[in-house]
């Protein structure tokens, strides 16, 4: 299983070739991505067929070396951040070319050189944010994630995104102090900081104050409201291809940990519950009456994060033990689906603001123009957004809604069905402009030619589009035995 | 032997093929309009093939595990027959209308690549082998049918498509939150004649009913329910044919077929009958038939008119299906079908009225059986046969209706059938007064465009085939024989 530590190692390396070799930079970007896509798949086939496995990197045992561990959930992560990047690496080729051209923007030429890196970087935190099994592995690989993060959002170069960018480095930076707080008090209180330790904790004030840190360091870096304050800027203000990575990929790190610990924090999470519950809920309300009133359509999609971050947690927060229910895997599958639709929806987005010249939300229905590969995209990802069906989203809410049924607890029924409603209500803002035509459009008018963007767009939507129907697949990964 | 390919081929002849519609050009008329109807009669031919094969009894099943318990499976039972025998063969007369009608348009390609996965839904709906799957097709028809809804494109089409989408989706949410629920106390829940509860309305009986509630919310916003009708007046401002594709064939349709499922596949009869929610279900389409009768009298909008009948006629199938008695039943069934031919006729005939003259109120009607003879005569079969006047095929339905209320010991039910048809003729037969025995305008507007064939030949046909179902709703493959083979099959 060494091919296991291959996904981090891998994609630091081609990193590394990437800021070097920075002419070749998508060259290894590219090569990277596909191969470490490659390893994703081969790990998720292998965990299907003979269950979780483990590596000590270097042979050393855990208390003094590091140990990655693999198991159905995190391959499933896994494969959901290489199923995206591939996607948003098409945009970001077509975008930013593969090789240097002899005339050349420079803007161009900097954004091919400072995406690839930053991206790789990001992947390989990622895929070892997944596999780390211990509290002190994954504040190191939130350190990374969150400083490449902070350099996606920097990327286009804008006041705005500078400036996002600075806010997102300041709260990533709290988030990370808090979590690095809490790892060590959890050390101090309990001895060790694996991810099974937080029912350790409960007898202890250090322990508790350690919980309380722990969760809202995650809060933080999960832009779970009402700490979702530096998110909407920072992923609205991003490049297309930035703007997905950050909404589809990033914020599931601290999601994941999130669900982690709750599905191992035994009468701890019991007592969460309840207020992570309510901080869910009011991420669906706040999220959606922002993207109601959003004036534009790239704020209205990272507040649409806002609110599916809240129903995620909702999810995560009544998970229950994973040996008798399995409402945790809605969590999951939910986490899935997000990241397919809304990088569709960013990249989508990005290709109807080119076309535009603008995002304004007022000024879609520009009458020389008529509805093109991009908008469809968008609609189609808005179905999975909202859960209708086919789309993995729909799966999702069913087995979400199943298991709240089965645990009798309507409340969390009621507030699932009325944060669906909100998301049509917002989406269809958008949705219905896709269909114009009749007398809003010019007789002459011109259709968007096709690009690598819409290209990109259609394929991740039509992938959560038909996810739902091969929900099969990922739930047969998650229905293996948790490493705990 | 179980065939599993039948059904998957009928199923694409429609998915399949709206993609590609959806990519070509909107331009290429001559190639869009041989791919529309070459589909549309391969599909056809394969529900006539199914029917003789359901017929002969064999099964037909396509299964695909989505998730643990949760399967997509089609199947072709006798039901189904009846309503993809519907939508096959109405699907492909009103693509011949629609190509006619659309001539010169904008953004057809759109227009017919979703008109295609409207029927496709359909064809899901109908071969759906248990709720689950019921469920998806019925909200993909919901997202399908939005963008034909608002085709025309104008403040007023998007106003409607808003009405229509909260009205559908708020019914879908109803719908499934009443499936989980289900699914969760008693597993996957296939269609089965005579219902697949087993012991559980023994156990729970109190959740059972709000779940029955649920459901029937969920499909009777699409059976426009009174009070969950308000969007179907309301899409009339669709193009001619995407309402005759909404009234007769695809979403009033799947809200009436889910009726059915309901009540005879997962619920079945007798439960539905211990549970006491027969009687409900009977009064709220009683209700509904009176309601939409009464309204329908003082629209003069033509449209508006039919739309308000349709509301009405609908439920003569949930009246049916829930009097709880085989006679009921077989007039309920039969009018699924009957009610879908007569009602294409009159749309059809009505956009021809619109397109050829400009008539779209009923006090503009004066003289067009001189104006517009051919039209006029489908319109007048299609009225008559709403009104039933024997032999037409709305007299078979009521007939069979009215016997069933006696059969039932509901003699009400004559009373309703009665003043019901009473009032039919009193929104129809001014129409028809007006058309064939007052003279033109004596400047009559000048005729708008040339009818050619493709807008005249299908409401002859379907006019053709009300009388065909009734002078010979004996045959053994007429909507009556096979109602009473589905019926056989229901009640024991």
């Amino acid at each position: 299983m060494t091919d296991t530590s291959l996904l981090v190692l891998l994609p630091f390396l081609a990193a590394l070739a990437a800021t070097i070799h920075a002419r070749g930079a998508a060259g290894w970007g590219l090569a990277g991505t596909v191969a470490s896509a490659g390893l994703a798949a081969h790990l998720a086939l292998s965990v299907h067929a003979s269950g979780p496995a483990s590596i000590a990197i270097g042979g050393w045992a855990a208390p003094l070396g590091i140990t990655l561990r693999a198991d159905g959930l995190a391959a499933l992560m896994i494969a959901m951040t290489a199923l995206v990047g591939l996607g948003v690496c098409v945009q970001a080729l077509a975008a930013w070319g593969l090789r240097p051209t002899a005339v050349e923007d420079p803007r161009r030429a900097r954004m091919r050189m400072g995406f690839w890196p930053l991206w790789l970087s990001t992947l390989a935190a990622l895929n070892g944010l997944y596999l780390s099994g211990d509290l002190f592995n994954l504040y190191v690989t939130f350190e990374i994630l969150g400083l490449a993060a902070v350099g996606l959002t920097a990327l286009s170069g804008t006041r705005r995104a500078l400036r996002a960018a600075f806010d997102y480095l300041v709260a990533g930076l709290a988030g990370s102090l808090l979590l690095l707080l809490g790892v060590a008090l959890a050390y101090a209180a309990a001895g060790r900081v694996d991810l099974g330790v937080l029912p350790l904790l409960a007898d202890s004030a250090a322990g508790r104050i350690a919980i309380a840190l722990i969760v809202s360091g995650v809060g933080l870096k999960a832009a779970l409201f009402p700490l979702h304050f530096w998110m909407p800027a920072a992923h609205s203000s991003a490049a297309p291809a930035a703007s997905a990575i950050l909404s589809a990929l990033v914020v599931k790190g601290a999601l994941y940990l999130a669900l982690r610990l709750l599905l191992e924090g035994g009468l701890v999470a019991d007592a969460l519950r309840w207020g992570l519950i309510c901080l869910g809920a009011g991420g669906m309300a706040w999220g959606s009456v922002c993207a109601l009133r959003a004036d534009r359509l790239k704020l209205l999609v990272a507040y649409s994060t806002v609110a599916q971050i809240g129903l995620i947690m909702l999810a995560i927060s009544v998970a229950g033990d994973p040996l008798t229910g399995t409402a945790w895997q809605a969590a999951a599958l939910l986490m899935l689906s997000h990241a397919l639709a809304k990088a569709a929806m960013f990249l989508a987005v990005g290709r109807i603001a080119e076309e535009l010249g603008h995002d304004r939300i007022s000024g879609l229905n520009r009458s020389d123009l008529r509805p093109g590969a991009a908008e469809f995209a968008f609609a189609i990802a808005a179905i999975s957004l909202i859960g209708l069906p086919p789309t993995a989203g729909f799966v999702g809410k069913w087995v979400l809604i199943d298991g709240l049924i089965g645990q009798g607890a309507w409340p969390v029924v009621a507030l699932v069905l009325t944060g669906t409603v909100l998301s049509v209500a917002y989406l269809s803002r958008v949705v219905s402009r896709c269909l114009r035509g009749g007398p809003h459009i010019a007789p002459g008018a011109r259709r968007p030619p096709w690009r690598a963007g819409d290209v990109a767009a259609i394929g991740l939507a039509f992938t959560a589009l038909f996810m739902g129907l091969l929900s099969a697949a990922p739930l047969a990964l998650l229905n293996g035995p948790l490493l705990s | 032997m179980i065939e599993t390919w039948l059904p998957v081929a009928i199923l694409m002849t429609s998915l399949g093929v709206a993609p590609v519609i959806l990519m070509i050009p909107d331009g290429a008329r001559t190639l869009r309009t041989t791919v529309n109807l070459a589909a549309a009669s391969v599909k056809v031919c394969l529900v006539g093939w199914l029917a003789w094969q359901v017929a002969r009894g064999t099964d037909f099943e396509a299964r695909l595990p989505v998730a643990p318990g949760l399967d997509l499976v089609l199947q072709a039972d006798a039901l189904s027959v009846l309503f993809l025998a519907l939508s096959a063969v109405l699907w492909f007369l009103t693509t011949i209308y629609a190509v006619g009608y659309l001539e010169g348009g904008t953004d057809r390609s759109r227009f017919f690549g979703f008109f295609s996965l409207c029927v496709a839904a359909t064809v899901g709906i109908a071969m759906s082998g248990n709720l689950f799957t019921f469920l998806i097709f019925f909200e993909v028809l919901t997202l399908a049918t939005w963008p034909l809804v608002v085709h025309r494109g104008s403040a007023e089409a998007h106003r409607a498509g808003r009405i229509y989408l909260a009205y559908t989706l708020g019914g879908g949410l109803a719908l499934t939150l009443g499936t989980i629920w289900l699914y969760a106390l008693a597993g996957d829940v296939t269609f089965t004649p005579q219902g697949t509860l087993g012991n559980l309305p023994a156990e729970h009986p109190v959740t059972l009913r709000i779940i029955f509630l649920l459901l029937i919310a969920g499909v009777g916003v699409k059976a426009a329910l009174v009070p969950l009708h308000g969007w179907l007046p309301i899409s009339m401002v669709a193009p001619a044919p995407v309402s005759a594709l909404l009234h007769a064939v695809a979403v009033v349709k799947a809200g009436a077929f889910g009726i059915m499922r309901i009540v005879y596949d997962v619920f079945g009869v007798e439960t539905t009958q211990a549970l006491g929610l027969a009687m409900p279900l009977a009064a709220a389409a009683a209700v509904t038939i009176i309601w939409g009768s009464l309204r329908a009298l003082t629209q003069d909008d033509l449209k508006k008119r039919l739309a308000y009948s349709t509301v009405s006629q609908v439920s003569y199938i949930t009246l049916g299906v829930a009097l709880i008695s085989p006679v009921a039943a077989i007039g309920g069934l039969a009018h699924l079908i009957h009610q879908g031919i007569m009602k294409i006729t009159l749309f059809l005939a009505a956009g021809n009225f619109a397109e050829g003259q400009g008539v779209k109120k009923v006090s503009q009607m004066d003289g067009m059986g001189r104006l517009m003879p051919g039209a006029t005569l489908a319109f007048t079969v299609g009225a008559l046969g709403m009104i039933g006047v024997p032999p037409l095929a709305g007299f078979v339905s009521k007939w069979y209706l009215a016997a069933g209320g006696l059969d039932a010991q509901a003699p009400l039910v004559i009373a309703l059938l009665a003043g019901s048809s009473l009032m039919n003729a009193a929104y129809f037969l001014p129409i028809l007064h007006r058309a064939w025995f007052r003279p033109p305008p004596e400047t009559p507007a000048p005729r708008l465009r040339r009818i050619g064939w493709m807008l005249a030949v299908p409401p002859a046909i379907t006019a053709g085939l009300i009388l065909a179902a009734g002078l010979l709703a004996n045959a053994p493959f007429s909507p009556l024989g096979w109602t009473r083979f589905i019926v056989s099959l229901e009640y024991i």
